[in-house]
C-alpha cells in the first residue's frame, strides 16, 4: 500500500499551520504503511543561501561542531539546526559542491537527504506518529509540503529506504506502488554514472528522473518520459522549489484523491486523509486521471 | 429514524448494529453522519432498511448488501456496492474505481462519474451512471447492464460475456471481442426501466448499446492446438 499526503498553499495565511496540517494527514494514513515515514517541506527561503539536510544514526556525537567544522573548511559562515537525527546547515549557495565533498571526511556515514534553497527532508523508520514528533512537524511553517507513510515492498525497512527522495535541487519524490523493472533500469542508470545506493525500487524512480533533468528534460517532460521507461504500479507526487505534481500510471490501481480550494490545493492516497482541512465541505474534489502529469506552482 | 455519529462512535458498533436488523427488525431508517471517509460503511446488510449516509465514504461503502437502501450523500471511495446481491444503493457525487465489481443484483446508482474499472466482473448487477465512467469498464462483464450517460474510457468491455452495455455519449476504446450491437425493442424498454429507476433525464433512443462478439469465450474448433 503506502499512503501519500501533499498540500500545497495557495493562501499565505496558511502558511504557518502547514507542518500541522501535514501532520494530521499524514498520521491519517498510517495504517496504509506503518513502517517508516517522512516528509519534504518547503519554506524558509533565503536570496543567496541554501541547506542541507543531513541525517546520522548518531546525531548526538556528530553533529554538535558540526556547522563549526564545516563552516573552517569550505571558508563560508554555515549554520545547523539540529532536529532529531537530523541537522539542517544552511551556507551560502556557492558552497554547496564544496559543502557536500567535506562532509564525508569530516563525519564518516552522514547522509545528505536533500539539497535545495527552500526544501529539507526528513525520514525515519517508525510510525508516522512518531517520525512526525521527533522532528517536530507540527511546527513548521512553509508554502508547500510532501509527506509519505511506507509500507515496505521491494526493499528492506530502513532509513534510506524510506520516503520523500530528493531527486536533484529543491526536488524530491514520493511513491505508492512497486516499479518491477527496476533493477534492468538500476544497472543502466549506474552506467550512465547517477549515484544509486540502495536496491530500493522508488530510488531507481527518483534517479531516473534526476537522470532526465540532467540530460535537458525538464520536470514535466521526464515525468512524462517516466510513463514509457517504469514498468509498475505507481502514484507518484514530486516536490519541487514553488510546486508539486502528480502522475499515476496508465493502470491507475494505487489511489490518489485531489482536493482544491482558493486556499490551497491537496493530495491524499485516501479522502480521509483530506477530511480536517478548513473548507473541505466545498472543495472541488477529484481522482486525478490515469498517465496524466498535473502541476500546480507558485 | 436512528443517528449513528461516526465521530462518537466506532464503525463496528454501526455495522453491529445494522446486521441486527437481519434477525429483528426494530428500526427501519438509519443516518449515518460524519462519515469522513471510513472504510466499510454499512456493509454486509441483510434487511430491507433505508441507511442515509452523510457525507464521503472511503473503500467497500455498502459491499456485499441485500436488500437494504444505501444512499450516500457525497462520494464514495474505490469498492462501493462491491459484491452486491439485491438491494439500491445511490450515490449523489463520484465514485472511486471498481464501482458495482462482481456485483450480483440489485441497483447502483452514480450521480456523477464512475472512475476505471466500474463494473468489473459484474454478474448481475444493474448500475446507472449519470456521468461518466473511466477505462477497464465492465472487463469480464457476465451479467446485468450498465449504463452510462456521460463518455466511457478505454478499453470498455474488454474480454466481455453476456452483460449488455449502454453508453450515450462517445466511448474512448472498445475492449477486445466488444462490440456495437443492434438496439432492439426489448433492449428499449430495458433501458426506459433503468432510465427511470436512477432518476436519470434520458431517452433510450440516445444510446447505443455495446455486447460481446462471442468470439473470446466460445471455444472454437480451428483453435483446438493452441490449447
Amino acid at each position: 500500500m503506502c499512503g501519500i499526503v501533499g498540500l500545497f498553499l495557495k493562501d499565505r495565511s496558511l502558511e504557518p499551520r502547514l507542518g500541522a496540517l501535514l501532520t494530521d494527514m499524514l498520521v491519517t494514513m498510517t495504517d496504509r504503511g506503518p513502517d517508516s515515514a517522512g516528509i519534504a517541506i518547503y519554506g524558509g527561503e533565503a536570496a543567496g543561501s541554501a541547506k542541507l539536510t543531513v541525517q546520522s544514526d548518531d546525531p548526538q556525537t556528530d553533529f554538535a561542531t558540526l556547522a563549526e567544522e564545516l563552516g573552517s573548511v569550505i571558508d563560508a559562515a554555515v549554520s545547523g539546526a539540529v532536529k532529531d537525527s537530523h541537522i539542517v546547515l544552511t551556507l551560502p549557495a556557492d558552497k554547496v559542491a564544496a559543502a557536500r565533498q567535506a562532509l564525508p571526511e569530516l563525519r564518516q556515514g552522514v547522509r545528505v537527504m536533500s539539497t535545495g534553497a527552500a526544501m529539507e527532508i526528513y525520514k525515519e523508520v517508525g510510525l508516522p506518529r512518531d517520525v512526525a514528533a521527533r522532528f517536530a512537524v507540527s511546527q513548521m511553517s512553509g508554502s508547500h509540503g510532501i509527506g509519505h507513510t511506507r509500507m515496505a515492498t521491494e526493499s528492506a525497512v530502513t532509513t534510506l529506504g524510506a520516503h520523500p527522495f530528493s531527486t536533484g535541487l529543491d526536488q524530491c519524490l514520493v511513491h505508492n506502488g512497486s516499479l518491477s523493472n527496476h533493477n534492468a533500469l538500476r544497472r543502466k542508470l549506474r552506467r550512465e554514472g547517477i549515484h544509486i545506493e540502495t536496491e530500493n525500487d522508488t530510488e531507481v524512480g527518483a534517479a531516473y528522473l534526476t537522470w532526465k533533468m540532467q540530460t535537458g528534460s525538464s520536470l514535466g517532460e521526464a515525468l512524462k518520459s517516466s510513463l514509457e521507461a517504469l514498468d509498475g504500479f505507481f502514484t507518484f507526487v514530486v516536490g519541487t522549489k514553488d510546486g508539486f505534481g502528480v502522475v499515476r500510471d496508465p493502470i491507475a490501481c494505487k489511489p490518489a484523491v485531489m482536493a482544491e480550494t482558493d486556499q490551497y490545493v491537496a493530495f491524499g492516497s485516501e479522502y480521509r486523509a483530506l477530511v480536517n482541512l478548513p473548507g473541505i465541505e466545498t472543495a472541488r474534489v477529484w481522482e486525478p486521471e490515469p498517465a496524466t502529469v498535473y502541476f500546480w506552482n507558485h | 429514524m436512528q443517528t449513528f455519529d461516526l465521530e462518537a462512535q466506532d464503525l463496528r458498533a454501526l455495522n453491529t448494529a445494522l446486521h441486527a436488523q437481519a434477525e429483528t427488525l426494530s428500526q427501519a431508517n438509519w443516518e449515518v453522519v460524519n462519515a469522513k471517509g471510513s472504510h466499510a460503511i454499512a456493509v454486509g446488510l441483510d434487511a430491507p432498511i433505508e441507511v442515509t449516509v452523510k457525507g464521503s465514504t472511503g473503500y467497500y461503502c455498502a459491499g456485499m448488501n441485500s436488500q437494504a437502501k444505501v444512499h450516500v450523500h457525497g462520494s464514495a471511495g474505490p469498492g462501493v456496492a462491491e459484491n452486491m446481491m439485491s438491494g439500491t444503493v445511490i450515490v449523489e457525487g463520484d465514485a472511486s474505481q471498481y464501482a458495482g465489481a462482481t456485483g450480483h443484483g440489485g441497483l447502483l446508482v452514480i450521480k456523477g462519474n464512475a472512475s476505471s474499472r466500474c463494473g468489473i466482473s459484474m454478474k448481475g448487477i444493474d448500475i446507472v451512471v449519470h456521468g461518466n465512467i473511466g477505462h477497464m469498464s465492465a472487463f469480464m462483464a457476465q451479467s446485468g447492464n450498465l449504463v452510462v450517460l456521460g463518455d466511457a474510457g478505454d478499453a470498455l468491455g474488454d474480454s466481455l460475456y453476456e452483460a449488455r452495455l449502454f453508453v450515450r455519449g462517445s466511448v474512448k476504446s472498445l475492449g477486445a471481442d466488444c462490440i456495437e450491437k443492434e438496439m432492439r425493442p426489448e433492449h428499449l424498454e430495458i433501458l426506459a426501466d433503468l432510465l427511470e429507476r436512477a432518476g436519470a433525464d434520458a431517452k433510450p433512443e440516445e444510446f447505443k448499446r455495446y455486447g460481446s462478439a462471442r468470439k473470446l469465450y466460445n471455444f472454437d474448433v480451428d483453435n483446438a492446438s493452441a490449447y
